[in-house]
Protein backbone atom coordinates (compact mmCIF):
# COMPACT_ATOMS: atom_id res chain seq x y z
CA UNK A 1 0.00 0.00 0.00
CA UNK A 2 1.57 3.71 -0.84
CA UNK A 3 0.21 6.28 0.79
CA UNK A 4 0.53 9.86 -0.76
CA UNK A 5 1.35 12.76 1.34
CA UNK A 6 0.98 16.49 0.31
CA UNK A 7 3.13 18.58 2.62
CA UNK A 8 2.72 22.38 2.34
CA UNK A 9 4.96 24.83 3.54
CA UNK A 10 3.87 27.49 5.96
CA UNK A 11 2.42 29.96 3.04
CA UNK A 12 0.18 27.42 1.47
CA UNK A 13 -1.32 26.96 4.63
CA UNK A 14 -2.32 30.69 5.07
CA UNK A 15 -3.45 29.98 1.65
CA UNK A 16 -5.52 27.01 2.70
CA UNK A 17 -7.10 28.63 5.76
CA UNK A 18 -6.64 25.75 7.50
CA UNK A 19 -4.67 24.95 10.57
CA UNK A 20 -3.67 28.33 9.91
CA UNK A 21 -2.81 29.16 13.93
CA UNK A 22 -5.43 29.18 16.85
CA UNK A 23 -6.89 32.35 17.41
CA UNK A 24 -7.62 34.05 20.87
CA UNK A 25 -11.36 35.71 21.02
CA UNK A 26 -12.17 38.54 23.15
CA UNK A 27 -16.20 37.94 23.49
CA UNK A 28 -18.97 40.49 25.44
CA UNK A 29 -22.03 38.32 26.00
CA UNK A 30 -25.11 39.12 26.87
CA UNK A 31 -25.46 37.72 30.61
CA UNK A 32 -29.38 38.07 32.25
CA UNK A 33 -30.44 35.66 35.01
CA UNK A 34 -33.71 34.86 33.79
CA UNK A 35 -36.94 37.11 31.63
CA UNK A 36 -37.44 39.20 34.93
CA UNK A 37 -33.85 40.17 36.00
CA UNK A 38 -31.87 43.21 34.57
CA UNK A 39 -28.52 41.57 32.05
CA UNK A 40 -25.40 43.24 31.34
CA UNK A 41 -22.91 42.44 29.11
CA UNK A 42 -19.93 40.13 30.22
CA UNK A 43 -16.39 39.94 28.74
CA UNK A 44 -15.07 36.56 28.18
CA UNK A 45 -11.45 35.15 26.89
CA UNK A 46 -11.69 32.22 24.71
CA UNK A 47 -7.64 31.55 24.29
CA UNK A 48 -6.69 28.72 21.49
CA UNK A 49 -9.57 28.75 18.97
CA UNK A 50 -9.30 26.50 16.22
CA UNK A 51 -10.69 28.66 13.36
CA UNK A 52 -11.98 25.56 11.90
CA UNK A 53 -14.56 25.48 14.86
CA UNK A 54 -18.06 26.75 14.43
CA UNK A 55 -19.15 29.97 16.31
CA UNK A 56 -20.91 27.41 18.63
CA UNK A 57 -18.24 25.12 19.05
CA UNK A 58 -16.46 28.29 20.59
CA UNK A 59 -19.26 28.75 23.04
CA UNK A 60 -19.24 25.01 23.57
CA UNK A 61 -15.49 25.45 24.68
CA UNK A 62 -16.16 27.86 26.90
CA UNK A 63 -18.61 26.41 28.27
CA UNK A 64 -16.89 23.72 29.44
CA UNK A 65 -14.06 25.89 30.67
CA UNK A 66 -17.06 27.73 32.64
CA UNK A 67 -18.44 24.18 33.88
CA UNK A 68 -15.02 23.37 34.61
CA UNK A 69 -14.17 26.35 36.69
CA UNK A 70 -17.64 26.41 38.71
CA UNK A 71 -17.54 29.94 39.20
CA UNK A 72 -19.84 30.84 36.40
CA UNK A 73 -22.83 29.39 35.25
CA UNK A 74 -22.51 28.15 31.50
CA UNK A 75 -23.88 30.19 29.24
CA UNK A 76 -27.60 29.36 27.87
CA UNK A 77 -27.70 29.45 24.10
CA UNK A 78 -30.57 27.69 21.81
CA UNK A 79 -28.87 25.12 19.55
CA UNK A 80 -30.28 21.93 17.82
CA UNK A 81 -28.90 20.37 14.76
CA UNK A 82 -26.03 22.55 13.91
CA UNK A 83 -26.58 22.09 10.19
CA UNK A 84 -28.49 25.35 9.52
CA UNK A 85 -31.98 23.94 9.26
CA UNK A 86 -33.39 23.79 12.45
CA UNK A 87 -33.78 27.11 13.45
CA UNK A 88 -32.42 27.12 17.12
CA UNK A 89 -29.64 29.35 17.10
CA UNK A 90 -30.06 33.03 17.41
CA UNK A 91 -27.05 34.98 18.33
CA UNK A 92 -26.70 38.51 17.31
CA UNK A 93 -23.19 38.79 16.50
CA UNK A 94 -21.26 42.20 16.57
CA UNK A 95 -24.74 43.91 15.30
CA UNK A 96 -25.87 41.23 12.50
CA UNK A 97 -28.20 38.65 13.32
CA UNK A 98 -25.74 35.28 12.83
CA UNK A 99 -22.94 37.06 12.31
CA UNK A 100 -21.21 38.46 9.55
CA UNK A 101 -21.21 35.89 6.43
CA UNK A 102 -24.81 35.63 4.01
CA UNK A 103 -26.82 32.85 3.46
CA UNK A 104 -25.82 31.28 7.05
CA UNK A 105 -26.83 30.20 10.71
CA UNK A 106 -25.30 30.67 13.49
CA UNK A 107 -24.28 27.06 13.50
CA UNK A 108 -22.61 27.50 10.19
CA UNK A 109 -20.24 30.29 11.19
CA UNK A 110 -17.08 29.47 11.37
CA UNK A 111 -14.29 31.18 13.57
CA UNK A 112 -12.50 31.42 10.32
CA UNK A 113 -14.43 34.60 9.53
CA UNK A 114 -12.70 36.44 12.32
CA UNK A 115 -9.29 37.51 13.01
CA UNK A 116 -7.22 37.10 16.17
CA UNK A 117 -7.53 39.15 19.23
CA UNK A 118 -10.94 40.11 17.80
CA UNK A 119 -13.90 41.46 20.05
CA UNK A 120 -16.91 39.52 19.44
CA UNK A 121 -20.46 40.98 21.27
CA UNK A 122 -22.59 38.39 20.96
CA UNK A 123 -27.14 39.38 22.02
CA UNK A 124 -30.08 37.69 22.36
CA UNK A 125 -32.72 38.19 19.86
CA UNK A 126 -34.60 41.87 20.46
CA UNK A 127 -38.08 41.94 20.32
CA UNK A 128 -40.88 42.42 22.35
CA UNK A 129 -42.10 39.46 21.21
CA UNK A 130 -39.12 37.27 21.65
CA UNK A 131 -38.58 37.52 25.34
CA UNK A 132 -35.14 37.00 27.04
CA UNK A 133 -35.64 33.59 28.69
CA UNK A 134 -32.03 33.08 30.09
CA UNK A 135 -28.82 34.77 28.31
CA UNK A 136 -29.38 34.16 24.89
CA UNK A 137 -32.11 32.26 24.58
CA UNK A 138 -35.41 33.78 23.61
CA UNK A 139 -39.00 32.68 24.13
CA UNK A 140 -39.68 32.54 20.15
CA UNK A 141 -43.28 30.80 20.56
CA UNK A 142 -44.83 34.28 19.14
CA UNK A 143 -43.70 32.54 15.62
CA UNK A 144 -45.87 29.29 16.38
CA UNK A 145 -48.64 30.82 18.06
CA UNK A 146 -48.64 32.54 14.51
CA UNK A 147 -48.49 29.23 12.54
CA UNK A 148 -50.90 27.76 14.76
CA UNK A 149 -53.55 30.65 13.22
CA UNK A 150 -53.69 29.70 10.05
CA UNK A 151 -49.89 28.71 8.46
CA UNK A 152 -51.29 25.13 7.75
CA UNK A 153 -53.64 23.31 5.54
CA UNK A 154 -57.03 20.77 6.62
CA UNK A 155 -56.71 18.24 4.44
CA UNK A 156 -57.40 14.16 5.33
CA UNK A 157 -54.11 12.66 5.31
CA UNK A 158 -54.12 9.44 3.22
CA UNK A 159 -52.32 7.64 0.35
CA UNK A 160 -50.66 10.60 -1.59
CA UNK A 161 -52.46 10.60 -4.90
CA UNK A 162 -51.17 10.62 -8.38
CA UNK A 163 -48.74 13.90 -8.52
CA UNK A 164 -49.91 14.42 -11.97
CA UNK A 165 -54.04 14.76 -11.00
CA UNK A 166 -52.63 17.82 -9.62
CA UNK A 167 -50.99 20.08 -12.16
CA UNK A 168 -48.67 23.14 -10.61
CA UNK A 169 -47.27 25.54 -12.63
CA UNK A 170 -43.03 25.20 -12.59
CA UNK A 171 -42.43 28.67 -11.29
CA UNK A 172 -45.02 28.67 -8.67
CA UNK A 173 -44.08 25.03 -7.56
CA UNK A 174 -40.42 27.40 -7.36
CA UNK A 175 -41.57 29.97 -5.69
CA UNK A 176 -43.37 27.52 -3.26
CA UNK A 177 -39.91 26.16 -1.97
CA UNK A 178 -38.22 29.05 -1.73
CA UNK A 179 -40.72 30.09 0.60
CA UNK A 180 -40.86 26.87 2.25
CA UNK A 181 -37.18 27.06 3.05
CA UNK A 182 -37.69 29.43 6.18
CA UNK A 183 -36.72 27.90 9.14
CA UNK A 184 -38.24 30.20 11.12
CA UNK A 185 -34.99 31.43 13.21
CA UNK A 186 -36.30 34.70 13.73
CA UNK A 187 -33.04 36.56 12.32
CA UNK A 188 -35.68 38.66 10.21
CA UNK A 189 -37.41 39.95 13.24
CA UNK A 190 -34.00 40.20 15.05
CA UNK A 191 -32.49 42.66 12.08
CA UNK A 192 -35.52 44.88 11.68
CA UNK A 193 -35.16 48.43 13.27
CA UNK A 194 -38.87 47.75 13.81
CA UNK A 195 -38.74 44.34 14.98
CA UNK A 196 -41.24 43.23 12.38
CA UNK A 197 -42.38 39.83 11.68
CA UNK A 198 -43.29 40.25 7.75
CA UNK A 199 -40.80 38.08 6.30
CA UNK A 200 -41.69 35.12 8.59
CA UNK A 201 -45.01 35.47 8.01
CA UNK A 202 -45.28 36.12 4.29
CA UNK A 203 -42.84 32.94 3.68
CA UNK A 204 -45.22 31.00 5.40
CA UNK A 205 -48.34 32.50 3.47
CA UNK A 206 -46.82 32.72 0.56
CA UNK A 207 -45.66 29.08 0.32
CA UNK A 208 -49.47 27.61 0.66
CA UNK A 209 -50.77 30.72 -1.30
CA UNK A 210 -48.70 29.49 -4.13
CA UNK A 211 -50.34 25.65 -4.31
CA UNK A 212 -53.67 24.74 -5.31
CA UNK A 213 -53.74 22.85 -1.62
CA UNK A 214 -53.69 26.27 -0.10
CA UNK A 215 -56.69 27.68 -1.96
CA UNK A 216 -59.25 26.80 0.38
CA UNK A 217 -58.14 28.87 3.47
CA UNK A 218 -56.52 31.00 1.44
CA UNK A 219 -57.84 34.26 2.93
CA UNK A 220 -58.64 33.33 6.33
CA UNK A 221 -54.81 32.25 7.08
CA UNK A 222 -53.38 35.30 5.55
CA UNK A 223 -56.46 37.63 7.55
CA UNK A 224 -55.83 35.23 11.19
CA UNK A 225 -51.96 35.36 10.57
CA UNK A 226 -51.55 39.39 10.37
CA UNK A 227 -53.62 39.41 13.00
CA UNK A 228 -52.10 36.98 15.12
CA UNK A 229 -49.11 38.85 13.76
CA UNK A 230 -50.31 42.22 14.98
CA UNK A 231 -51.52 40.80 18.53
CA UNK A 232 -47.96 39.41 19.14
CA UNK A 233 -46.39 43.08 19.29
CA UNK A 234 -44.19 43.10 15.92
CA UNK A 235 -43.87 46.20 14.72
CA UNK A 236 -44.46 47.21 10.93
CA UNK A 237 -42.54 46.66 7.48
CA UNK A 238 -40.40 49.83 6.29
CA UNK A 239 -39.38 48.19 3.71
CA UNK A 240 -35.64 48.62 4.38
CA UNK A 241 -34.56 45.42 3.36
CA UNK A 242 -32.96 44.12 6.48
CA UNK A 243 -34.61 40.97 6.88
CA UNK A 244 -34.24 39.99 3.29
CA UNK A 245 -29.96 40.94 3.44
CA UNK A 246 -30.02 38.90 6.90
CA UNK A 247 -32.44 35.75 6.57
CA UNK A 248 -29.75 32.44 6.04
CA UNK A 249 -32.37 30.91 3.63
CA UNK A 250 -32.60 34.52 1.58
CA UNK A 251 -36.14 34.43 1.88
CA UNK A 252 -36.79 37.16 -1.14
CA UNK A 253 -38.90 40.31 -0.21
CA UNK A 254 -41.26 39.65 -2.94
CA UNK A 255 -42.96 37.47 -0.34
CA UNK A 256 -43.58 40.80 1.73
CA UNK A 257 -45.02 42.06 -1.59
CA UNK A 258 -46.97 38.73 -1.78
CA UNK A 259 -48.39 39.19 1.37
CA UNK A 260 -49.48 42.65 1.20
CA UNK A 261 -51.62 41.19 -1.81
CA UNK A 262 -52.90 38.73 -0.30
CA UNK A 263 -54.08 40.52 2.67
CA UNK A 264 -55.63 43.27 0.44
CA UNK A 265 -57.09 40.77 -1.66
CA UNK A 266 -58.56 38.88 1.43
CA UNK A 267 -60.00 41.36 2.96
CA UNK A 268 -61.27 43.80 -0.31
CA UNK A 269 -63.15 40.15 -2.09
CA UNK A 270 -63.80 37.33 0.49
CA UNK A 271 -66.66 36.93 2.76
CA UNK A 272 -63.90 37.00 5.45
CA UNK A 273 -62.87 39.56 7.88
CA UNK B 1 -65.28 46.08 14.56
CA UNK B 2 -66.39 45.21 10.51
CA UNK B 3 -63.70 44.47 7.88
CA UNK B 4 -62.20 48.34 6.69
CA UNK B 5 -61.81 49.49 10.33
CA UNK B 6 -60.08 46.01 11.02
CA UNK B 7 -58.01 46.61 7.73
CA UNK B 8 -56.75 50.04 8.09
CA UNK B 9 -55.90 49.22 11.82
CA UNK B 10 -53.59 46.32 11.32
CA UNK B 11 -50.10 46.76 10.32
CA UNK B 12 -50.75 46.45 6.51
CA UNK B 13 -53.55 48.56 6.62
CA UNK B 14 -51.67 51.33 7.75
CA UNK B 15 -48.58 51.02 5.47
CA UNK B 16 -51.21 51.24 2.81
CA UNK B 17 -52.45 54.11 3.75
CA UNK B 18 -48.83 55.41 4.11
CA UNK B 19 -48.54 54.26 0.87
CA UNK B 20 -50.92 55.59 -0.84
CA UNK B 21 -50.76 59.17 1.02
CA UNK B 22 -47.01 59.31 -0.29
CA UNK B 23 -47.39 58.64 -4.20
CA UNK B 24 -50.37 61.09 -3.85
CA UNK B 25 -47.99 63.69 -2.37
CA UNK B 26 -45.43 62.44 -5.02
CA UNK B 27 -48.67 63.48 -7.71
CA UNK B 28 -48.61 67.45 -5.55
CA UNK B 29 -44.96 67.25 -5.97
CA UNK B 30 -44.68 67.24 -9.67
CA UNK B 31 -46.94 69.53 -10.38
CA UNK B 32 -45.20 72.17 -7.80
CA UNK B 33 -41.85 71.82 -9.41
CA UNK B 34 -42.91 71.77 -13.08
CA UNK B 35 -45.19 75.18 -11.97
CA UNK B 36 -42.21 76.78 -10.02
CA UNK B 37 -39.48 75.66 -13.20
CA UNK B 38 -41.37 78.43 -14.34
CA UNK B 39 -39.11 80.86 -12.65
CA UNK B 40 -35.88 79.61 -15.05
CA UNK B 41 -37.69 80.86 -18.16
CA UNK B 42 -35.96 84.18 -16.99
CA UNK B 43 -38.63 86.50 -18.15
CA UNK B 44 -39.07 88.47 -14.84
CA UNK B 45 -41.53 86.14 -13.26
CA UNK B 46 -44.64 87.13 -16.05
CA UNK B 47 -44.79 83.55 -16.78
CA UNK B 48 -44.39 82.40 -13.59
CA UNK B 49 -47.01 84.54 -11.11
CA UNK B 50 -49.81 83.84 -14.04
CA UNK B 51 -49.35 80.09 -13.52
CA UNK B 52 -49.27 81.17 -9.40
CA UNK B 53 -52.40 83.23 -10.14
CA UNK B 54 -54.31 80.44 -11.89
CA UNK B 55 -53.60 78.64 -9.10
CA UNK B 56 -54.74 80.66 -5.99
CA UNK B 57 -57.81 81.54 -7.94
CA UNK B 58 -58.89 78.63 -10.09
CA UNK B 59 -62.06 76.79 -8.13
CA UNK B 60 -61.07 73.63 -8.52
CA UNK B 61 -57.65 73.77 -7.43
CA UNK B 62 -58.93 75.22 -3.62
CA UNK B 63 -60.79 71.49 -3.58
CA UNK B 64 -57.33 69.80 -4.77
CA UNK B 65 -55.64 72.17 -1.89
CA UNK B 66 -58.41 70.49 0.87
CA UNK B 67 -57.54 66.84 -0.58
CA UNK B 68 -53.58 67.86 -0.48
CA UNK B 69 -53.75 69.20 3.36
CA UNK B 70 -55.98 65.71 3.96
CA UNK B 71 -53.14 63.96 2.39
CA UNK B 72 -49.90 65.29 4.19
CA UNK B 73 -52.28 65.56 7.36
CA UNK B 74 -53.10 61.35 6.99
CA UNK B 75 -49.50 60.68 6.22
CA UNK B 76 -47.85 62.49 8.98
CA UNK B 77 -50.00 61.20 12.03
CA UNK B 78 -50.23 57.81 10.63
CA UNK B 79 -46.44 58.01 10.23
CA UNK B 80 -46.10 58.90 14.17
CA UNK B 81 -48.70 56.54 15.39
CA UNK B 82 -46.41 53.73 13.28
CA UNK B 83 -43.59 54.96 14.58
CA UNK B 84 -44.37 55.13 18.22
CA UNK B 85 -45.85 51.56 18.14
CA UNK B 86 -42.37 50.11 16.27
CA UNK B 87 -40.37 52.28 19.00
CA UNK B 88 -42.19 49.89 21.45
CA UNK B 89 -41.31 46.67 19.37
CA UNK B 90 -38.13 46.30 20.77
CA UNK B 91 -37.77 47.57 24.38
CA UNK B 92 -34.10 46.55 25.11
CA UNK B 93 -31.73 47.93 22.12
CA UNK B 94 -28.77 46.56 20.80
CA UNK B 95 -25.43 47.12 22.18
CA UNK B 96 -23.93 46.54 18.89
CA UNK B 97 -25.95 47.63 15.89
CA UNK B 98 -24.36 46.99 11.96
CA UNK B 99 -27.24 48.91 10.42
CA UNK B 100 -25.60 49.68 7.46
CA UNK B 101 -24.24 46.23 6.63
CA UNK B 102 -28.08 44.92 5.53
CA UNK B 103 -30.25 48.30 4.63
CA UNK B 104 -29.82 51.92 3.74
CA UNK B 105 -29.14 54.83 6.13
CA UNK B 106 -32.37 56.67 4.86
CA UNK B 107 -34.61 53.82 4.68
CA UNK B 108 -34.18 53.61 8.14
CA UNK B 109 -34.45 57.04 8.59
CA UNK B 110 -37.87 57.84 7.08
CA UNK B 111 -39.11 58.93 10.57
CA UNK B 112 -36.13 61.91 10.79
CA UNK B 113 -36.14 62.58 7.31
CA UNK B 114 -40.13 63.18 7.11
CA UNK B 115 -39.87 65.43 10.54
CA UNK B 116 -36.91 67.27 8.83
CA UNK B 117 -39.51 67.67 5.95
CA UNK B 118 -42.36 68.72 8.31
CA UNK B 119 -40.17 71.58 10.10
CA UNK B 120 -38.99 72.59 6.42
CA UNK B 121 -42.82 72.39 5.44
CA UNK B 122 -43.99 74.95 7.93
CA UNK B 123 -41.38 77.25 7.26
CA UNK B 124 -41.99 77.31 3.47
CA UNK B 125 -45.53 77.60 3.65
CA UNK B 126 -45.12 80.50 6.88
CA UNK B 127 -42.87 82.04 3.86
CA UNK B 128 -45.25 81.90 0.74
CA UNK B 129 -48.77 80.10 1.70
CA UNK B 130 -49.62 82.42 4.44
CA UNK B 131 -49.61 85.23 2.40
CA UNK B 132 -50.89 83.91 -0.60
CA UNK B 133 -54.20 83.06 1.56
CA UNK B 134 -54.17 86.52 3.46
CA UNK B 135 -54.18 88.14 -0.23
CA UNK B 136 -57.24 85.35 -0.96
CA UNK B 137 -59.03 86.54 1.87
CA UNK B 138 -58.47 90.53 1.45
CA UNK B 139 -59.68 90.07 -2.19
CA UNK B 140 -55.61 91.35 -3.44
CA UNK B 141 -55.20 88.13 -4.76
CA UNK B 142 -55.34 89.77 -8.21
CA UNK B 143 -52.61 92.30 -7.19
CA UNK B 144 -50.43 89.29 -5.44
CA UNK B 145 -46.86 88.99 -7.01
CA UNK B 146 -45.73 85.56 -5.70
CA UNK B 147 -42.45 86.24 -7.90
CA UNK B 148 -41.08 89.20 -5.69
CA UNK B 149 -41.78 87.57 -2.72
CA UNK B 150 -39.28 84.56 -4.03
CA UNK B 151 -36.73 87.29 -4.63
CA UNK B 152 -37.38 88.45 -1.07
CA UNK B 153 -37.37 85.56 0.54
CA UNK B 154 -34.13 83.97 -1.29
CA UNK B 155 -31.90 87.50 -0.44
CA UNK B 156 -31.45 86.10 2.66
CA UNK B 157 -28.39 83.15 3.12
CA UNK B 158 -29.92 81.57 5.50
CA UNK B 159 -32.89 81.02 3.82
CA UNK B 160 -31.27 79.56 1.00
CA UNK B 161 -29.42 76.91 2.99
CA UNK B 162 -33.17 76.01 4.71
CA UNK B 163 -34.38 75.65 1.43
CA UNK B 164 -31.49 73.28 0.35
CA UNK B 165 -31.40 70.48 3.79
CA UNK B 166 -35.39 70.83 2.71
CA UNK B 167 -34.62 69.51 -0.57
CA UNK B 168 -32.08 67.06 0.47
CA UNK B 169 -34.32 65.78 3.18
CA UNK B 170 -36.34 65.28 0.95
CA UNK B 171 -34.56 64.06 -1.44
CA UNK B 172 -33.24 60.54 0.69
CA UNK B 173 -37.25 60.27 1.85
CA UNK B 174 -38.29 59.83 -2.00
CA UNK B 175 -35.59 57.71 -2.35
CA UNK B 176 -36.45 54.93 0.12
CA UNK B 177 -40.58 56.36 0.04
CA UNK B 178 -40.88 55.93 -3.71
CA UNK B 179 -39.77 52.00 -4.22
CA UNK B 180 -41.07 51.68 -0.83
CA UNK B 181 -44.72 51.97 -1.38
CA UNK B 182 -45.13 49.95 -4.15
CA UNK B 183 -43.93 47.36 -2.23
CA UNK B 184 -46.28 48.26 0.36
CA UNK B 185 -49.20 48.20 -2.72
CA UNK B 186 -47.75 44.41 -3.50
CA UNK B 187 -46.31 45.52 -6.50
CA UNK B 188 -43.43 43.74 -6.82
CA UNK B 189 -42.30 41.70 -10.40
CA UNK B 190 -38.93 41.21 -11.70
CA UNK B 191 -40.95 42.51 -14.61
CA UNK B 192 -40.79 46.17 -13.63
CA UNK B 193 -39.25 46.53 -9.91
CA UNK B 194 -36.16 47.02 -11.65
CA UNK B 195 -37.24 50.11 -13.44
CA UNK B 196 -39.16 51.26 -10.44
CA UNK B 197 -36.29 51.47 -8.39
CA UNK B 198 -34.27 53.18 -10.73
CA UNK B 199 -37.00 55.29 -12.06
CA UNK B 200 -37.67 56.14 -7.96
CA UNK B 201 -33.73 57.36 -7.48
CA UNK B 202 -33.69 59.24 -10.82
CA UNK B 203 -37.29 61.42 -10.12
CA UNK B 204 -35.90 61.86 -6.69
CA UNK B 205 -32.52 63.37 -7.37
CA UNK B 206 -33.51 65.15 -10.86
CA UNK B 207 -36.95 66.96 -8.76
CA UNK B 208 -34.43 67.37 -5.47
CA UNK B 209 -31.87 68.99 -8.14
CA UNK B 210 -34.52 71.40 -9.34
CA UNK B 211 -35.97 72.41 -6.20
CA UNK B 212 -32.39 73.32 -5.18
CA UNK B 213 -31.60 75.42 -8.20
CA UNK B 214 -34.66 77.58 -7.21
CA UNK B 215 -33.36 79.35 -3.79
CA UNK B 216 -29.87 78.94 -5.68
CA UNK B 217 -30.71 80.69 -9.07
CA UNK B 218 -32.45 83.50 -7.25
CA UNK B 219 -29.67 84.29 -4.50
CA UNK B 220 -27.42 84.50 -6.95
CA UNK B 221 -29.41 86.49 -9.16
CA UNK B 222 -29.19 83.86 -11.92
CA UNK B 223 -32.34 84.99 -12.42
CA UNK B 224 -33.67 88.52 -12.71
Amino acid sequence: MVYYFKTYNHNQYKKLNIMSGNMNINLKVWRQKNGKSQGKLVDYKVENVSPDMSFLEMFDVLNDRLINEGKDEPIAFDHDCREGICGSCSMYINGRPHGPNQGVTTCQLHMRSFKDNDTIVVEPWRSAAFPVIKDLATNRSAFDRIIASGGFISINTGNAQDANNLPIAKDNADDSFAAAACIGCGACVAACKNSSAMLFVSAKVSQLALLPQGAPERATRVLNMVAQMDAEGFGSCTNTGACEAECPKQISLTNIARLNREYYKAQLFSNEG
Amino acid sequence: MNWITKMFSSSLGQKLIMAITGLFLVTFLIVHCTLNSLIFLNDGGVTFNTGAQFMATNPVIRIVEVVLFIGLILHVIKALLITLNNNKSRPVKYAAYDGKANSKWYSRSMGILGSLLLIFLVIHLSHFWIGTKAAQFNGTISNHNTYLELKEVFESPMNVLIYLLGVISLGYHLMHGFQSAFQTLGINHKKYTPFIKSFGNVFSILISFIFAMMPIAMHFDIIK
